[in-house]
């Protein structure tokens, strides 16, 4: 049972992400990029990462994808722009490329030792709950998560300044 | 109950496509595209060695991931639009620039 | 309270150093003195408060332990005990004094405040050296003074012979420090530690609680180059002799005195080259136990201070004399810890910061009052025009010379005394170093006598051939720069080139007066207990006691306690007959050169000595023949002309030429295109990713 689900799951992912590589539109690549990723959240929650599964929703899929639409919707780029490539050769070195990742991937899984998950004994204080994270960032976490506000902050400025008009 | 190779399998194979796509892909969004699918590849590596070890510090740190993957989407974005204001294309491939 | 001491003078050095360009005179010479002026309160009141009241006569103060790197460890420390505490004293008084005399000496300056900064960092550095618990900190404020002293020596950077004498004293020093280092390296791998004495608290050992253990080595030459303690002392004494002008490096301090004449005072005669005395002294538990490099330190002490003093005799620039002196001075205090009597030489290096400084700040204040003249062939008569000069030099002169109930008697008698009946080199040596002694003292006070006679007795000579420089006495000499500085000091020179000589200002005057009563009475605090018959404590050698060890408590085998090792040497002195004679007969030897330089120099003040002195004994030529030529002929010939031309640069230029090769071939790898470098990345993770599989 639960290796179907998974299965379902994963066909799901990969074949949206498939999906990215084939379309020439990029408004159709962001959106079937968001099934990837809401198929990913679900194989979170098989995980028992549920907070993380709810964020990536809410954020990715929400704030961040929805910001990539606005930009494709925003700059409306014209159909009949010339296609140049200039650079051919690179369509034919992906597929080696691609397979020795993934060989190199497999050769890597093959060793990997077969464990099964921890038994949950607390299923409110849990590894993946949102008290777990939650106690995690505001205890032994609390720098790194202070400093992606600072990153953050970076970010909102330099976005405003780099897509600010310089002539006005 | 799923074995934790196939999580990791499938963090692979979404990673190959990924990096084919920021490969073969000209249009620059389409490359961005592929990048976060590069990083919630690894988000689910991540995931799944939290959830079979039980160690909070994955997940911590795919929210962590989630954090910068924002803020690159701001400033990448914002890249792209004034690209595209100078060069009226996204196509990487006009913009060769990126030498001396 | 130690760690106000030294960084007071380095908090002015960093004021004046970034700010003194827009600060005036007033105000860089308020912030000098008074960064000074605090070390020296604060001195005064550690010694009192803290040091005093200390049953073992040892305070530290740890601030933090600066380098631990295995079994090495050096922290930045301080020890304040007898020897320092003496030595901080002297220092923080002497420099305050000079530091005010300088206000006034060096008015109208364009490098007011680099001066200063110059001279605050060398107090940093010198109380450094001073306070240091360990002897790698020491070489901190040793290589901290020499360096100084290069910026001050060469101070008038814009004059030729001020950089040649700079870059002289500096190498000169390098050569000893070397033998410093070396020494220190080699004390390090024999006993494991470098600190002086064993602090539980901070868990460190001494390396001198180490030496007391130690079996005193026997007198033979072959212990030179055995490697145990006679080599390490004598590695020690080699940076002494670099730092305290000994021979044979004693060559830069004469030429030296192209800096200002403060600069002269503090640190070329009572502070800097008194060092190596301390060096030595502090290093006494070593020295004890090697009486090869005791009767080593007590020969070259001996043998410079006759030579040094033999050449003072001979010179006409007034500050060369007064340097020749010192380098004479300084070898009677070598003599004093060659014998064995380690507190005499500090007593001597105490007295000797009064009223040498007394003698060159007197020699700033005739410099100044003759518009920057130091020919003392154009002085003469002076006592009329600088009274107050006159007076205070005069004090400086008799205790220089020995004159009984001045300092200088009491602390070269000591030394001369100590060394006749020295238990530590086998007879007759004691005897022909007393011998020596007194006839340095002879000498000692016929050549101060000239100088005073040449500059304030007599007839006034200035008037003669004006003061444009030229030599119209008609001597037939040909001046060479190096023994008459040029005149003019300062941007304002031309103004000062009229009228007769005037007594210097207020500033000037107030420390030549406050040293003067130091050098007449700085030596009660040790009058010889045979003179006194014991009535007056000699309350230096009493009070260093905890601090140096005693050769009789070396002899007798490794005794540890050196603290508590019984009466010094008055087993052998027991008889006070023998100090009387001596005493009488070393007041004899100084009342008869100073009437016979009288009455010789006021007859003849013109008189040339034998052109053999006059020219220093051709040492700097024989240096040069036998040294700087060589080294440059092998410089210019072998490494630049073969290794550096063809070896370094060739190897330099192949680089750059393989660089430049390599990067016309890489130069199409760089396309502009992101994809390409994407491409790339993903190649180099692949072969990363791939090593480690297969790996």
């Amino acid at each position: 049972m639960e290796k179907a689900i998974f299965i379902i799951l994963a066909a799901v992912a990969v074949a949206s992400a498939l999906n990215i590589l084939l379309q020439r539109n990029p408004l159709y690549g962001a959106l079937s990029l968001i099934g990837t990723l809401a198929a990913l959240s679900a194989l979170f929650v098989t995980l028992r990462a549920h907070f993380i599964a709810a964020i990536q929703i809410v954020v990715y899929a929400g704030a961040i994808m929805v910001l990539f639409i606005f930009v494709i919707m925003l700059l409306n780029i014209p159909k009949d722009q010339p296609q140049v490539d200039k650079q051919k050769g690179l369509r034919y070195l992906a597929i080696p490329f691609a397979g020795l990742l993934i060989a190199e991937a497999f050769y890597v899984i093959r060793s990997v030792r077969p464990i099964s998950m921890p038994p949950v004994l607390d299923a409110d204080r849990a590894v993946g709950t949102t008290w777990s994270i939650g106690t995690g960032l505001f205890t032994s976490y609390l720098l790194p998560f202070e400093v992606t506000s600072v990153l953050i902050l970076m970010a909102v400025v330099g976005a405003m300044v780099l897509a600010k008009r310089e002539n006005d | 109950m799923v074995p934790l190779s196939w999580y990791l399998g499938l963090s692979a194979l979404l990673f190959t496509i990924g990096a084919v796509g920021v490969f073969i892909k000209r249009n620059a969004i389409s490359i961005f595209l592929c990048i976060e699918l590069m990083l919630n590849a690894a988000n689910l590596t991540l995931v799944a060695f939290s959830g079979f070890f039980g160690d909070l510090g994955g997940q911590l740190f795919v929210f962590i991931v989630m954090t910068v993957a924002a803020a690159e989407a701001a400033v990448g974005l914002a890249i792209i639009i004034s690209i595209f204001r100078n060069r009226e294309s996204l196509n990487v491939d006009d913009v060769d620039a990126l030498k001396l | 309270m130690l760690a106000t001491i030294i960084l007071a003078p380095l908090v002015g050095a960093a004021i004046l150093g970034m700010f003194g360009r827009r600060m005036g005179e007033r105000a860089i010479a308020l912030v000098a003195c008074s960064a000074v002026g605090v070390s020296a309160i604060t001195s005064f009141v550690a010694f009192f408060t803290r040091l005093l009241p200390d049953a073992d006569r040892r305070v530290h103060e740890y601030l933090f332990t600066w380098i631990n790197v295995g079994s090495f460890r050096s922290d930045f420390a301080f020890l304040l005990d007898p020897l320092s505490g003496i030595y901080i004293l002297f220092i923080t008084f002497v420099a305050f004094w000079i530091h005010v005399f300088a206000t006034g000496y060096m008015h109208g300056d364009k490098g007011y405040w680099r001066f200063f900064a110059y001279l605050n960092l060398f107090m940093f550095s010198m109380l450094t050296l001073i306070l240091a618990d360990n002897f790698l900190l020491m070489f901190v404020g040793w290589e901290g003074v020499g360096l100084c002293s290069y910026l001050l020596i060469g101070y008038y950077y814009d004059r030729d012979y001020a950089g040649d004498a700079a870059k002289k004293a500096f190498i000169v020093n390098r050569i000893g420090d070397f033998g410093f280092a070396i020494g220190l390296m080699l004390l390090f791998l024999k006993c494991g530690t470098i600190f002086y004495f064993s602090n539980e608290p901070q868990g460190v050992r001494g390396a001198f609680d180490w030496a007391m253990a130690q079996a005193t080595e026997p007198l033979a030459a072959s212990m030179i180059f055995a490697g145990g303690l006679t080599t390490v002392a004598l590695l020690l004494f080699v940076g002494a002799t670099g730092k305290s002008a000994q021979i044979p490096l004693y060559v830069w301090l004469p030429d030296a005195m192209a800096g200002p004449t403060p600069v002269s005072a503090l640190i070329h005669a009572a502070t800097m080259v008194t060092a190596g005395i301390y060096l030595v002294s502090r290093a006494s538990s070593i020295f004890v136990h090697a009486p090869t490099a005791m009767l080593i330190v007590a020969s070259i002490g001996a043998a410079t201070a006759i030579f040094a003093a033999t050449i003072g005799l001979a010179q006409w620039d007034i500050k060369k004399v007064l340097a020749y002196s010192t380098v004479s001075q300084l070898g009677y205090m070598f003599l004093a810890c060659g014998v064995g009597a380690f507190s005499a030489g500090i007593f001597h290096v105490f007295t000797h910061a009064f009223f040498k400084a007394l003698l060159f700040l007197g020699a700033g204040s005739v410099i100044v009052g003759m518009h920057h003249e130091q020919d003392m062939r154009k002085m003469g008569g002076l006592k009329k025009y600088m009274p107050l000069t006159f007076l205070t030099m005069a004090v400086g002169w008799l205790a220089i010379s020995g004159v009984p109930l001045l300092s200088g008697f009491f602390s070269k008698d000591e030394i001369l005394y100590r060394s006749f009946t020295s238990g530590v080199l086998p007879e007759p040596l004691p005897k022909i170093l007393w011998a020596i002694g007194a006839v340095t003292a002879f000498i000692t006070a016929i050549y101060m006598t000239r100088l005073m006679a040449l500059t304030f007795f007599g007839k006034e000579r200035f008037a003669e051939g004006g003061h444009a420089g030229a030599a119209s006495h008609g001597h037939g000499r040909d001046e060479s720069h190096q023994s008459v500085t040029p005149p003019g000091v300062g941007p304002d020179e031309h103004e000062h080139h009229s009228g007769p000589p005037r007594e210097s200002p207020k500033s000037m005057v107030l420390p030549l007066m406050v040293l003067a009563f130091g050098a007449a009475f700085a030596g009660y605090l040790g009058v010889p207990e045979g003179l006194s018959g014991g009535a007056i404590p000699n309350y230096i050698e009493h009070f260093l006691e905890p601090s140096i060890a005693h050769p009789a408590a070396a002899a007798h085998g490794a005794d540890a306690s050196h603290a508590t090792a019984g009466e010094p040497a008055h087993a052998a002195g027991a008889d006070h007959t023998t100090e009387w004679v001596l005493t009488a007969l070393s007041s004899v030897i100084a009342l008869l050169g100073i009437g016979l330089g009288y009455v010789w120099f006021q007859r003849k003040p013109l008189w040339e000595p034998p052109r053999l002195l006059e020219e220093k004994y051709y040492v700097d030529e024989v240096y040069d023949a036998a040294l700087v030529r060589p080294i440059k002929i092998g410089s210019a010939k072998v490494l630049w002309k073969v290794i550096d031309v063809r070896i370094i640069d060739g190897a330099v230029n192949a680089a750059g030429y393989t660089a430049s090769l390599l990067g016309s071939a890489m130069r199409y790898m760089q396309s502009g295109f992101a994809r390409s470098y994407v491409a790339m990345v993903v190649f180099g993770a692949l072969l990363l990713i791939g090593y480690f599989v297969i790996r």
